[in-house]
């Protein structure tokens, strides 16, 4: 049965490298909170660092680096298309706030 | 089917898509299946977290700070978030010994292979044993509920017990699974041909990969967890 399927068989060394900068990237990103950052510039670090240690699970770990593209794209548009669910709701949750914040104070 | 006669990129994803059979070339269906899963669960976790977001922009009232919430103190000393920096650094290593492990099953070096699975397996359980010290901490030193908490908007506990909650489940079920396929490969029941238990199929070293996908993932959703809940 395997013979016919492609073996993710891969240099442990890869593995070791990708173990090592996942640590590293999680080091960054916890100091970002030690390090009291705010606003926008915590949010891009954080936001960098998510997507860096992701992207590294996902193509190395997940061997999507290696899997044809018939598969890749099946999985990386819809998670794509996440981000456009996350900007309504973005503009959803900032109209709640005034609505509220608006009838706080001129329903009292 | 000889994959390094097929087109590559571009041309063959065209070339898969359009032909009229199988799409995932040189893929088990097993394996395409279990990707399949793992977008469907990214769907359940992106409605969490961004339903997350959405209640925390929304609030007129201050969120908790999470570094002070999650803070532990050692030696006198607070260290914010301590705890989950452990969290995460073991969920990591759990990861990295889940693809040697992935690695070794292609190679079928049972006994490695074996030793690894065990170590993942022992890795996931620590994570799920520190989220419960977590977890009861919240509960019963610090009156966390989910309908509300001494820290500032009553939304937090709702959001941390369903979002934190559906990713243990997650990790325990990925523990129990691990158990499992450790103890078919120390037995060697994918080189005897052994059928299995609730399939009565035989199998390979491809299940530890696909085991493999599932873990990463577990790892996966942990990196968005820890971005959006506890940093943010």
């Amino acid at each position: 049965m395997l013979k016919h399927y492609k073996k993710q068989s891969h240099e442990i060394g890869v593995y070791l490298w990708i173990w090592g900068l996942l640590f590293v990237f999680s080091f960054f990103s916890y100091m970002v909170d030690y390090l009291n950052f705010e606003g926008t510039f915590r949010w891009t670090l954080i936001v960098i660092f998510m997507l860096s240690k992701a992207a590294l699970i996902m193509a190395i770990f997940m061997h999507l680096f290696w899997e044809r593209y018939a598969i890749v794209n099946v999985l990386l548009w819809p998670m794509t298309l996440m981000l456009l669910f996350v900007g309504i709701m973005a503009a959803e949750s900032e109209y709640t706030l005034f609505t509220r914040l608006f009838y706080f104070i001129a329903g009292s | 089917m000889n994959r390094s006669t097929l087109p590559k990129g571009w041309d063959g994803f065209a070339h898969d898509w359009a032909a009229d059979q199988k799409v995932f070339k040189g893929m088990s269906w097993g394996k395409a299946m279990m990707w399949i899963f793992l977008l469907s669960d990214t769907f359940i976790f992106s409605c969490l977290l961004i339903s997350l977001l959405t209640g925390r922009a929304s609030t007129a009232v201050s969120w908790p700070d999470a570094s002070v919430v999650f803070g532990l103190e050692v030696f006198g000393v607070s260290v914010p978030l301590l705890l989950i920096a452990i969290m995460t650094f073991v969920l990591i290593s759990s990861s990295g010994t889940m693809a040697i492990a992935v690695k070794y099953g292609y190679e079928k070096n049972r006994k490695l292979c074996t030793i690894f699975l065990l170590l993942t397996a022992l890795c996931g359980a620590a994570f799920v044993s520190m989220q419960a010290f977590e977890w009861t901490k919240l509960i019963v030193h610090e009156g966390v509920s989910p309908w509300g908490n001494p820290f500032g908007a009553e939304q937090f506990g709702a959001f941390f017990f369903m979002i934190t909650g559906f990713h243990g489940t997650h990790v325990t079920i990925g523990v129990i699974f691990l158990l499992i396929m450790a103890r078919k490969v120390w037995r060697g029941d994918f080189d005897s041909g052994r059928r299995g238990y609730f399939t009565t199929m035989k199998s390979d070293y491809l299940a530890i990969e696909i085991m493999g996908l599932y873990w990463h993932f577990v790892d996966l959703v942990w990196v968005f967890i820890f971005a959006f809940f506890y940093l943010w």
